[in-house]
Order: C-alpha cells, then structure tokens, then sequence
C-alpha cells in the first residue's frame, strides 16, 4: 500500500490531496450486503428533508443503525439539496459516497449523482420524469394522490423497497401528521398504503434489510438535538442566540422546552449582545450558553475576553462551516480550531471539547457545563454542519440520574468582606452571587484587585495573571484523553479530531480487513493537549496521517506546537463537503 | 433601612468639578430613599469614567466592557427579577458603542433602570466627540468639527415608545435624585439622560451652558402624552426641558416570560426525559 504518491513525497504542510471532486476516481467498491445507502435529492421545498426525516424515524424505530448526510444549500427553494440516509441492522458511525437507492424528486438529482450510484444501484423517480437510468423504478405518484401527498407516497414505496413494516409506517406517519386534521391523517393513511402496496408488486433489485426482531428503543437524534438536551440536563437556565447556520436548531430546541423546562431563551440582536447577555445572566447564577458558528463567533470574541477576565462561567458551542466571512454557509468543515483556541485578547485558560459522534455531542456538552463552572471561565464545544445534521440511533440518555450543575460557591463559611478574586493555590476563588446573600459581589474586566475593584497596581496585575492561568492545570488534569484503537505498533496511525471520527475509524476497518496493520487516535477534546497520554502511539506508529476537513492541517500544527512531534502526512478535505471513509482512502490511495 | 454612610465612601479618579460626583450623590440618595440596601441592588457599567462610578459605592458590580452594559444587565436580570438592577456609563457606552443594545433593551421594556453621564464628549480617551456632541464640535479627532448631527436619545427613546423617559442635570442634585427614584420605581426600561460638565474635555457644554439652558418641565406637563412628549424631545438648544419627558405602562420582558428566577432552580428530571423520549 503506497501512502505517498508514486515518486513524490509530501513536503511539510503539503496534503496529499486537496478538494478533488468524490466523482473524479470511482473507488473500487464491495457493497455491503448489510448496509444501504439511500440518497433523496431535489430542489429546496420540495419535501425531501420530509421525506428524509420520516424514513429516517421509521428506521430507527425498526432498531436499525443509521448515518444521515444532509446537504443543502443556502436558499428556501429551488437549487439542489440532498437527504443520504446510510442505514444498518449492525452499528454505523459514518456516512458513505457510492449510493444503492437515489430517490430523485427532479431529474437533476439523476444527472448529478448517476455517477455515484453502485452497480445495481436504483433509480426511483416519477413516472413523467424523463431520466434515463439503467434501473429505473418509475413511480405513479400522480395515481396516488395530489402533489401534496407524494412525500408520503415516496415514503410508502421506500418503505415497500426496503421490507419495512407498513404498520410502523403508518404510526409514524400519524404521529407526525395526524393531529393537524383527521381528513390529512386518513389521506396519508391511504396513499400510503397504496404506493406501499404498489411499491411491493415491482421487481426491485434492492435487498430488502434484514428484520430486526424486538427493536429496542433508540432516539433519532443529530448533534444539535443532542446538545440541547446535553445542556438541559447539564442545567442550562439562560440561552441566548443570534440565527445562524448550522448552530440554529441548538436554539430551536431549547426555545421549544424553555417553558417546560423553565429556562429563558432569548434571541438576541446580535452575536455581541448574545454573549455578554449569557456572561450577565452567568454572573447573576444561571447556567448559561450560546451557540453560533465562525462568523457570529467571530462577535463574540470580546466577550470571550470579559468571560476569562471576569472568570464568569459560560458555554459556547461554535458549529463550523467552510468560511472566510460568509463562505459556504451551509456546507461543513473543520477550519476554526485555531480561531476558537486563540480567540480573546489576552491569557486566560480555556478548554476546547470536540465531539465525534451525537453521543459525545451530548456528554461534552455536559462536560462543558462542569467545567465552566469549576473552573470559573468560558468553555467550548466545537461542532460543524455535518455533525449538527446528521441524525443517528442513539441509545436513551440516563438523564434521571445525571446530575445538573448548581452556579455558586456552596461555601457556607465566607470571609467578610467578601473578595471575589481571593487569591488561592487552584486560582479557583469561591464564587458568591449577587442579591443572595449580604455579601457584595464586585467583578470587573479590568484588571482588579481581589475585593474585584479596578486596579492599575502592576504586581497585582502580576498575581491575577498567575491565579487566572493556574487554572489551567486543574481544567488540564480533566482532559477527555484521545481515543486510540489498534495496535500500538501500527503501521499507519490516523490522528483526527471531532466530527471525522466515523469516518476514519470505518476507513481503518476497512484497510484492517485488507491486512494492513492500521491504528486510529481521535481527539474528542483539542483543547488542552496532554502529550502524555498519546505520545507512545505517535512515536510508536511507522506512518503517522493526520486527517482534518481544513486546509492547513490546525490539529497537526497544535501537536506539534505543544510536542515538538510534526505530523508530515494529512489527508484534507475543504470543498464543504464531509470527510467519508472512501474519500480518506481515495486520498491515501488504498 | 440603609443610610448613605452604608454605601461608602471611595477615592475616586475624577477630576475636581466633575458633574459624576454630584451624579454619585444623587444616585446614593435615590437608593437610600428607596429603601434598597447594597446587597439588592446590580450595578452594570462600561468603559469610561462615568462606568467607574459604581466602584465609588458599595454595591454588587459588573463592569463589562465599552458599550455593553444593557445585554449583561438584560441576562442578570432574567437570571434574578429580585436584584434592582442599574445600568450606569456614558454616552459613548450606552449611544456609540452600545447604540443597538439601547435600541434592543426599549424594544424588550426590560425592568432595569439606565442612567446615562451624557457629557458630550469622550473624557476617558481624552477629547474625541461622542454621539452627543453638537455639530460643530472642534476637538484633536475631529479637527474640523463634527460633521453629523447629534444623536437625540430622548427623541429616540419617546418614538420608541420607551416606558420611562427622563432628563436630569447633574447641577440640581436633588431634582437629579427624584428623577432616579422614579426610575427606579418605575417598572420597565427606564431611562435617565444626565446632562454634566466635562471640565477638562467639553470647553463648551460646561456646567454654566447647562445651567442657563436647563429647565424643569412644569407641573402642568402630562409625561403620559406621547405627543407632547414627541415634541419636548426636539426641545434642545437655549432651552433643555428636563424632568420625566415621557412614562406608559408597558409589560416587562421577564414578566411576560415569567420564569421567575432562574436561579438555585433544579433540573425538572421527569419533564427532562418526557422531551428525551420524544425524539424515539
């Protein structure tokens, strides 16, 4: 196996490959009789992220894994967007590029992704539509019903496609759309059963999926969700928010249970007031988080400063997407760890959490909660579009146990008067909150004395800067250790962080299965790096591959920035689109 | 019941014939006739001298950052509806810097009371105009004088429908203090323009400008006629009407949430997996 190209070796900082179109080099591809891969593709409005999220639901209540991909573009209707669900009777955790069903709702999603479809692989369009393709189902949906109601004819032919249970269906089907109006619920009810029915007297080359006998409950969750409910029960009270893409469905979700759950969220008239609104309500002592990507982010880097300054704890969730400034707004990557990392005029500790599947989503999110106030500062969860939209099976959360941050020193016992910035060996000071007690709590970004009154003394300003990052060593003694799996003594080690980690586990499988003696190190925390607890795999490893959806390699430099260790190969991805296993293959030209 | 000796006393960094002493006296006054002892009440300030203010008397502060004291405010009051919460910077802070936060705070009617120092000039930069100063204004930034006209807060505030609207001058101290203490009462976005001298920056809105231009509105003035209101806010020039310009009732923000407090509260567990299961 080469893992350079022929003749050429990387230079430093080199990736082997860049941004080349998935349709450029076919990857020789052995379908899995277990997994399927099923594209929806149209324009924007007309249904297919209903038509997506249904059979998704179904999925995952017949107890199947799957892996959703959504991509769209930035526009209400029109353009091209595409729902991939990637669906399995065994677990999954990445998404896949050669298709076996492409449901087109327009002829352009034929032409766009024929290509990619497998031999074998399956066309399902409507009967009028004039594509050409060499396994055609053509359906009759105008038979069916009105336009209205093809989302949920498509639904019932997929359904029949793929063996699924029409009862299921139709529970799924009256759940989501039954209460509007009992003429919909028995429309749907009847177009579904005979596109279903239709569907399942046509000769299909589709494997049905394997049953799975007693399913057992499972959420269909993307990372979004998974945060929100992560922050809800970490004990999140305040939630402010600028709409911003991919971070808004975090907001949409804990704006539809802030009633039930009594917090406040409130949208906010920019990212800037977002931020110093979370730190205020913080201060005053509730649990407090934003969510945004590069861009609003970009605003809330002050306030990241006063939050390191004030050591007032906040969680702030930064869903990546491709930029400079506006750049792809709806696409996905992974560019901002070094912003993120470096964000806030000045010296104050931080921790950066990066989650690699929906599960972590919601304990990192957790874990950003604890640490915020623990160690008095703000703290990072780092998604990116794929992951914030990519819906998964996921095992119920025990969320009746899990326990809920309290904001506040329980200290009974407090010197009078009260200094919130006593000095102390942890650089922790105990934390009082305004109007609770008598005790007066005085905080100020700029520099202080411990009473928390403005100081320009020069050897104060010393002590604080010393309290503040002494810190870091207690936040560093928490760190989420990398994720190592395979031999120590590996011939090739891939070494990435966050959303990619399905990805390149799956293209380590698979190059496992091939013989080659393949390790993998995922960072689900970038921020700090505890060299200790990987260096062994690094140094041990014969070829070591750093694999990051940007263009400049950000989790390689920091290694080598805090090791001194250079990761010289990188597989990069940067066109907006997610690193898939067959892409990292392609790249290290397995 | 607190006294103004329970609010301190502090060396402050302002220079002497400052129109912010006579303003901290006020404010001090206003608590004490409240009846609000120093652990009730939140100070948020800015940046600039008029922010410093705060520090100069006992209380629960947080002085943020230039501009951004109405959203920190805005989250500690709905984190804690208890906390009498006053937001006290300058001009540059609450109508420069922090120009759509002031605008966002009247449109939520959030209960917190906002006293703005308006010396119409930036006195801890050194001199540049502020958002206030007249056109014409000469200072080292603006060596031709200021070429846009001034931004009016109190016509902007009335036309905004802003719950509470007053203007005070720090040379009538006791005027000044009932001013407040409404404010403070009222329960809504309240909003208290102080007109004060800056002796080393502002030659030309001193502290005689004021006092030959500045008079009270009569007892006859009805504050709840938004258009009286509308046209005393275009009063500027030889004479500055101060007093309540304008006051309605309006819902506060956390009212209209009512959440109540945010905080000390647990985490309702049962709820919490009924929306988990949701998603199965």
């Amino acid at each position: 196996m080469a893992t350079n190209r022929a003749g050429s070796d990387p230079t430093v900082g080199e990736p082997l490959a860049g941004s080349r179109s998935r349709r450029d080099k076919p990857l020789p591809y052995v379908a899995s009789k277990d997994v399927l891969n099923i594209l929806i593709g149209g324009e924007a409005g007309q249904g297919l992220v209903t038509i997506g999220q249904m059979l998704a639901k179904v999925l995952v209540r017949s107890g199947y894994f799957i892996v959703v991909t959504q991509s769209y573009q930035s526009r209400i209707r029109g353009g091209h967007n595409t729902f991939a669900i990637r669906v399995g009777a065994d677990e999954i955790a990445a998404p896949q590029e050669p298709i076996d069903v492409l449901v087109a709702l327009n002829a352009e999603t034929v032409t766009l992704h024929r290509d990619e479809l497998l031999p074998g692989g399956l066309v399902v369009a409507d009967e009028s539509s004039e594509v050409s393709c060499d396994l055609c189902l053509k359906v009759p949906y105008k038979t069916f019903s009105t336009n209205r109601y093809s989302n949920v004819a498509a639904l019932g032919v997929l359904g029949a496609l793929l063996g699924l249970d029409e009862g299921l269906i139709v529970q799924t089907l009256d759940e989501l759309f039954g209460k509007k109006d009992s003429d919909v619920a028995k429309e749907n009810q009847r177009v579904l059963a005979e596109s279903f029915r239709w569907a399942a007297e046509q000769p299909s080359p589709v494997k049905k999926l394997v049953r799975v006998s007693n399913p057992p409950d499972r959420l269909m969750m993307g990372g979004n969700d998974a945060i929100a409910l992560g922050a809800l029960s970490a004990g999140v009270k305040f939630y402010s928010f600028y709409p911003m893409t991919p971070s808004t469905g975090v907001a949409l979700n804990l704006a539809a249970q802030a009633k039930k759950m009594r917090l406040v969220v409130e949208q906010a008239e920019d990212e800037i007031a977002a931020i110093n609104m979370a730190i205020g309500a913080s201060f005053a002592g509730a649990p407090s988080m934003v969510a945004t990507s590069g861009g609003g982010f970009a605003l809330m880097v002050e306030g990241v400063s006063l939050a390191g300054m004030t050591e007032t704890p906040v969680v702030i969730v930064v869903g990546q997407r491709p930029a400079p400034a506006t750049g792809l707004p709806t696409r996905t990557e992974q560019a901002d760890l070094e912003f993120v990392l470096h964000s806030g005029h000045g010296e104050f500790p931080r921790a950066i959490f990066a989650p690699g599947t929906v599960e972590e989503c919601f304990h990192l999110t957790r874990r950003a909660f604890e640490l915020a106030e623990r160690y008095q500062g703000p703290m990072f969860v780092l998604t990116d579009q794929f992951i914030a939209d990519s819906y998964r099976a996921v095992a119920p959360f025990d969320v009746e146990r899990l326990p809920a941050v309290r904001a506040g020193s329980q200290q009974t016992e407090i010197a009078t008067p009260y200094r919130r910035y006593a000095i102390t060996d942890s650089g922790v000071s105990p934390r009082m909150l305004p109007g609770l007690t008598r005790h007066l709590v005085v905080v100020d970004s700029d520099e202080h004395t411990e009473d928390g009154h403005l100081t320009e003394d020069l050897p104060v300003r010393k002590q604080m800067v010393e309290k503040r990052l002494r810190k870091l060593a207690g936040i560093r003694a928490e760190v989420v250790a990398p994720h190592a799996d395979g031999d120590e003594q590996a011939d090739m080690l891939l070494v990435s962080w966050g959303s990619t980690k399905g990805a390149v586990a799956e293209a380590a499988a698979r190059m496992r299965s091939e013989g080659e003696r393949v390790a993998t190190l995922h960072f689900s925390q970038v921020w700090p790096v505890v060299p200790e607890q990987f260096m062994a795999r690094l140094q041990a490893a014969r070829d070591v591959v750093c694999i990051e959806g940007n263009a400049t390699a950000q989790l390689a430099r920091l290694i080598r920035r805090e090791t001194g260790f250079e990761i010289k190969k990188r597989v990069l991805r940067y066109d907006g689109l997610p690193i898939t296993p067959e892409f990292i293959l392609r790249e290290l030209n397995v | 019941m607190a006294t103004i000796e329970d609010y301190g006393t502090y060396e402050t960094a302002w220079c002497p014939g400052c129109g912010n002493f006579s303003i901290l006296k006020a404010v001090k006054q206003a608590l004490v006739a409240r009846g609000l002892e120093s652990h009730e009440v939140l100070f948020v300030s800015g940046i600039g001298q008029a922010a410093k203010a705060p520090h100069y008397l006992n209380a629960n502060v947080f002085n943020g950052l230039h501009g951004r004291s109405l959203p920190v405010a805005t989250g500690a009051k709905l984190a804690n509806p208890s906390l009498t919460v006053i937001v006290e910077s300058g001009d540059g802070c609450n109508y420069g810097e922090g120009g759509n936060h002031f605008l966002a705070a009247i449109r939520r009617n959030i209960d917190v009371t906002v006293l703005v120092h308006n010396n119409q000039v930036y006195g801890l930069t050194k001199g540049q105009a502020s958002p206030t100063s007249s056109e014409g204004f000469v200072t080292k930034a603006q060596p031709e004088g200021v070429l846009s006209e001034p931004f009016n807060p109190i016509a902007v505030a009335v036309a905004m429908h802003a719950s509470f609207v007053a203007r005070g001058f720090s040379g009538l101290i006791d005027h000044l203090s009932g001013l407040i203490q409404e404010a403070i009462a009222h329960h809504g976005f309240s909003l208290v323009d102080i007109l004060q001298p800056c002796v080393s920056f502002n030659k030309v809105n001193t502290y005689a400008w004021y006092k030959k231009r500045c008079y009270p509105l009569p007892e006859s003035y009805d504050p709840t006629d938004w258009e009286a209101a509308m046209k005393v806010a275009q009063e500027w020039g030889d004479r500055i009407p101060i007093g309540i310009i304008y006051t309605t009732q309006r819902p506060a923000l956390e009212d209209r949430l009512g959440r109540g407090t945010l905080v000390g509260q647990d985490v309702d567990r049962t709820m919490l997996k009924k929306i988990m299961e949701a998603y199965k």
